[in-house]
């Protein structure tokens, strides 16, 4: 029986016309897959990805050098040091992160009390020498001029959770 | 003994203890912030609340005494509920600023909010601010964090004895500070940053410099004066970032002179970093082989003479280990001509009690009597006259001074400033004598001041009859006492880093040099000499700072700071104690022992020992003193004999001065130092006499 019932499908291309037409309902279906790099999933207002330094919206820097990412980094990939010839101002002269020891944990921003440092939607930063992911202040804040508005949007839609 | 019961927990204190010391006895924490064992109680925190049977409210445990049958609870509901409330009241004012503050990570405040702390305030109107106020180049001030504790108010107007901070205003008003604007005229204002509990004040120098979490701690000694304070280095990297003092109860309790805590930006400006030789009137960078190549040509030349051409002086700040291998190498070339007493100070190296503070600190505390002679105990050693002023409040203590006038935080009886006057008591023809007389534990302490003079020598025998006669020297107490002023005395001295048979003492190696009589002389460190009457001698330096040895040298070996070696110094008060390595020393400086060592080898000299420990075993074997450590004179068990010192003569008549004439600059160290030359514009006395119409 189960035989018969083989042999009658094979004859009829009954198998091949269901794939076939399986074929033709994902055809009509809406894609899954992107067109990466022109197309990007949607990401987490809690994503944590290449880091920046922000600033207050008068061009102010928001660290103050108070070490405490420095403090928490697990990897120890923070470096920062701060200047006392320039004390009363408290700023950091030096802002160093290893982008190839972070672990992007993100216990940097957790332990910011500014929200200065802080980890954007950004996660195409691949570089081709190892050095260029050596960061230093003046790339972190670049990062954070021209990431400024992703990364503030995503701190209010995560606001309410906090 | 009452007995209290904390707890559930029955105990026997002693009578006079308040609570909070009964609960520490029973093993028990008490928070607090205004509370401080060597500090009189105010009690106006209100942190040390407890629960007392039978009082329905809580008690302030840091004011209440214990008495027979109380019972005291410090876990019940009650109790924490009121320190949650009288926390919550301390941090209505204070700003929530941690992260730019630099007392976090060692706050009382942060840690007791951590554990006692809601995380939400109820109160909802603006935080008051306080402007800040201007304390001197020292202790930095951010007076909105302040809370009233009055620890510093207290320390200044107790322990340090300049009764110039105070609280203005009531209430939300109520504001700390110097009532004029005016910098702290104290040698012990840094222990006030300690004292703050908060970061109301802290250190001016390191502010901004580092957090307190990544510095590394290294315990060591202080060896700018000769108490030998013990302190702790804190670092980071190869950096001395700042300098905190260490719990030692026999010698400075828990402060240190400003000079310890400040001086330490010098040990990172105007550093010898590797050798130099003089070429055509100019010093030349060279290598370690140049510069003893140098050395042993120069050396090589003059071998005939036997070694009586070469000469050495010790500086202020040489170590043991230094001193000890420096000798050894005169001795090799047999040259009699050593001294470690730089300034000239007729001490007599025969009898070790005649040239050490024999009392011992903590000892000052059992006296009643104590003559001052050409000494200003307050700049020569801070932590002394603190002592003495802990001594002076407890009452019963008179003080008198022969030398020059000077303010000392207590008062004292002047009576003059002529050596004859050591003379007159002598005789029994001042009045002072009766009070001597009466004494029962009297002391005096001895100055560089009183030595330094040409008639040092007979100063040192006339006082020495002078404790004979008064009984100063008893069975179990010695109350005489010599004040140095330098570190590496009194263990050259152990040491007998001293002019041996015919030798010379500093005045005769400077004046041999520029006769031609010494045409080597070798400086361990020795900076505070008059190096132009060095002549044309070839004076070979060996030290840590470009100071006035280094300016003068023809070879310049690089050695190590305090804080860059493992050391031993003894202290005024013959205690042998040891610093440790800290940070590396800079560039090809190495620690002095090991530079004097290879020296000794360029020289075909060797040294028979090759190892730290080698050469303090070789230590031991010249002076048994030094298998002791931390041990004061007074406390051996093999007691200092008390034989004849000095030489008895005919003293003249000039004045006795002060051996320390500006506090914050005495060693290379402090010379190099910007923060000390900062105080010396603020502090030293010159200015302070300038009036505000003077230009």
């Amino acid at each position: 029986m189960t035989l018969l019932k083989r042999g009658v499908r094979s004859v009829l291309f009954s198998e091949l016309l269901s794939g076939l037409m399986l074929t033709l309902v994902y055809f009509f279906r809406p894609k899954v897959t992107l067109n990466y790099p022109f197309e990007k999933g949607p990401l987490s207002p809690r994503f944590r990805g290449e880091h920046a330094l922000r600033r207050y919206r008068n061009g102010e820097e928001r660290c103050i050098a108070c070490k405490l990412c420095e403090a928490i980094c697990p990897a120890q990939a923070i470096t920062v040091e701060a200047d006392p010839n320039v004390a009363g101002n408290c700023r950091a002269t030096r802002y160093d992160l290893d982008m190839t020891k972070c672990i992007y944990c993100g216990f940097c921003q957790e332990a910011c009390p500014v929200d200065a440092i802080v980890e954007g939607p950004n996660f195409e930063f691949t570089t081709e020498t190892r050095a260029e992911l050596m960061y230093n202040k003046e790339k972190l804040l670049a990062n954070g001029d021209r990431w400024e508005a992703e990364i503030a949007a995503n701190i209010e839609r995560d606001a309410p959770y906090r | 003994m009452p007995r209290v019961t904390i707890n559930d927990i029955e105990i026997k204190v002693d009578a006079g203890l308040t609570v909070l010391q009964a609960c520490e006895v029973a093993g028990i924490e008490i928070p607090r912030f205004c509370y401080h064992e060597r500090l009189s109680i105010s009690g106006n925190c209100r942190m040390c609340l407890v629960e007392m049977e039978p009082s329905p409210r809580p008690i302030a445990s840091c004011a209440m005494p214990v008495t027979d049958g109380m019972v005291v609870r410090t876990n019940t509901p009650m109790v924490e509920k009121a320190r949650r409330s009288a926390l919550e009241f301390l941090l209505i004012n204070h700003p929530l600023d941690c992260p730019v503050c630099g007392q976090a990570g060692e706050c009382d405040l942060q840690d007791i909010t951590v554990a006692y702390g809601a995380n939400q305030s109820r109160f909802q109107e603006n935080k008051r601010a306080v402007p800040d106020k201007d304390f001197g180049p020292l202790v930095a001030s951010a007076m909105t964090r302040c809370i009233h504790c009055t620890r510093c108010i207290r320390f200044s107007t107790e322990v340090a004895g300049v009764e110039e901070m105070g609280a203005t205003g009531r209430g939300e008003n109520a504001e700390v500070g110097t009532y004029v604007e005016m910098a702290l005229s104290s040698e012990l204002s840094g222990n006030m940053i300690d004292m703050c509990p908060v970061g109301a004040l802290t250190s001016g120098p390191y502010a901004f410099s580092a957090r307190n979490w990544e510095l590394r701690h290294t315990e060591t000694i202080d060896v700018l004066d000769a108490v030998g304070s013990n302190i702790r280095v804190d670092s980071r990297g190869n950096e001395v970032m700042r300098v905190l003092p260490r719990l030692n109860e026999d010698v400075n309790e828990e402060w240190i002179s400003d000079k310890a805590r400040f001086a330490y930006d010098g040990l990172k400006c105007q550093r010898l970093d590797r050798p130099y030789v003089r070429e055509n009137g100019r010093l030349r960078e060279t290598s370690w082989d140049e510069a003893f190549a140098a050395i042993a040509d120069r050396i090589g030349k003059i071998m005939g003479a036997k070694g009586r051409k070469i000469a050495a002086i010790a500086g202020d700040l040489a170590c043991c280990e230094s001193i000890q291998a420096l000798k050894d190498i005169m001795t090799a070339f047999k040259s009699p001509h050593m001294d470690c007493r730089q300034s000239g100070a007729q001490l007599d190296p025969r009898v070790r009690a005649g040239y050490l503070f024999n009392t011992s600190i903590a000892n000052i505390e059992d006296a009643d009597l104590c003559l001052l002679i050409g000494s200003n105990p307050r700049y020569e050693a801070p932590i002394i006259n603190a002592r003495l002023r802990k001594r002076y409040l407890m009452g019963g203590f008179s003080v008198a001074l022969v030398g020059s006038k000077a303010d000392l935080t207590y008062s004292y009886e002047y009576l003059g400033s002529s050596p004859h006057i050591l003379e007159q008591i002598l005789s029994r023809s001042h009045m002072f004598a009766e009070l001597m007389d009466v004494a029962q534990k009297p002391m005096l302490i001895l100055g560089q001041g009183a030595l330094v003079r040409p008639d040092g020598s007979a100063v040192l025998a006339t006082t020495r009859n002078l404790a004979n006669k008064f009984g100063l020297v008893s069975h179990g107490w010695n109350g005489f006492n010599v004040l140095h002023t330098a570190a590496s005395c009194v263990g050259g001295l152990d040491l007998g880093f001293v002019p041996e048979e015919d030798g010379r003492n500093v005045a005769g190696i400077l004046q041999g040099a520029e006769s031609g009589e010494v045409e080597v002389v070798y400086l361990l460190g020795a900076d505070e000499i008059n190096t132009t009457e060095l002549g044309s001698a070839f004076v070979i330096y060996q030290g840590h700072h470009g100071d006035a040895g280094a300016a003068a040298a023809d070879v310049v070996l690089p050695g190590a700071a305090y804080t860059e070696k493992d050391a031993t110094y003894v202290s005024t008060e013959g205690r042998v104690q040891q610093t440790h390595l800290a940070v590396h020393p800079p560039g090809q400086a190495r620690p002095d022992w090991m530079i004097l060592r290879a020296l000794s080898h360029a020289l075909g000299k060797k040294t028979h020992y090759d190892t730290l420990e080698e050469l303090r075993a070789h230590m031991v074997h010249t002076n048994a003193v030094f298998a002791e450590v931390d041990v004061a004179a007074a406390n051996r068990t093999a007691r200092t004999e008390w034989t004849a010192f000095g030489t008895t003569g005919e003293m003249n008549a000039s004045p006795f001065i002060n051996a320390v004439e500006n506090f914050y600059m005495t060693d290379p160290i402090s010379r190099a130092s910007k923060t000390m030359a900062r105080c010396t514009n603020t502090f030293h006395v010159p200015y302070l006499n300038i009036t505000g119409t003077n230009g």
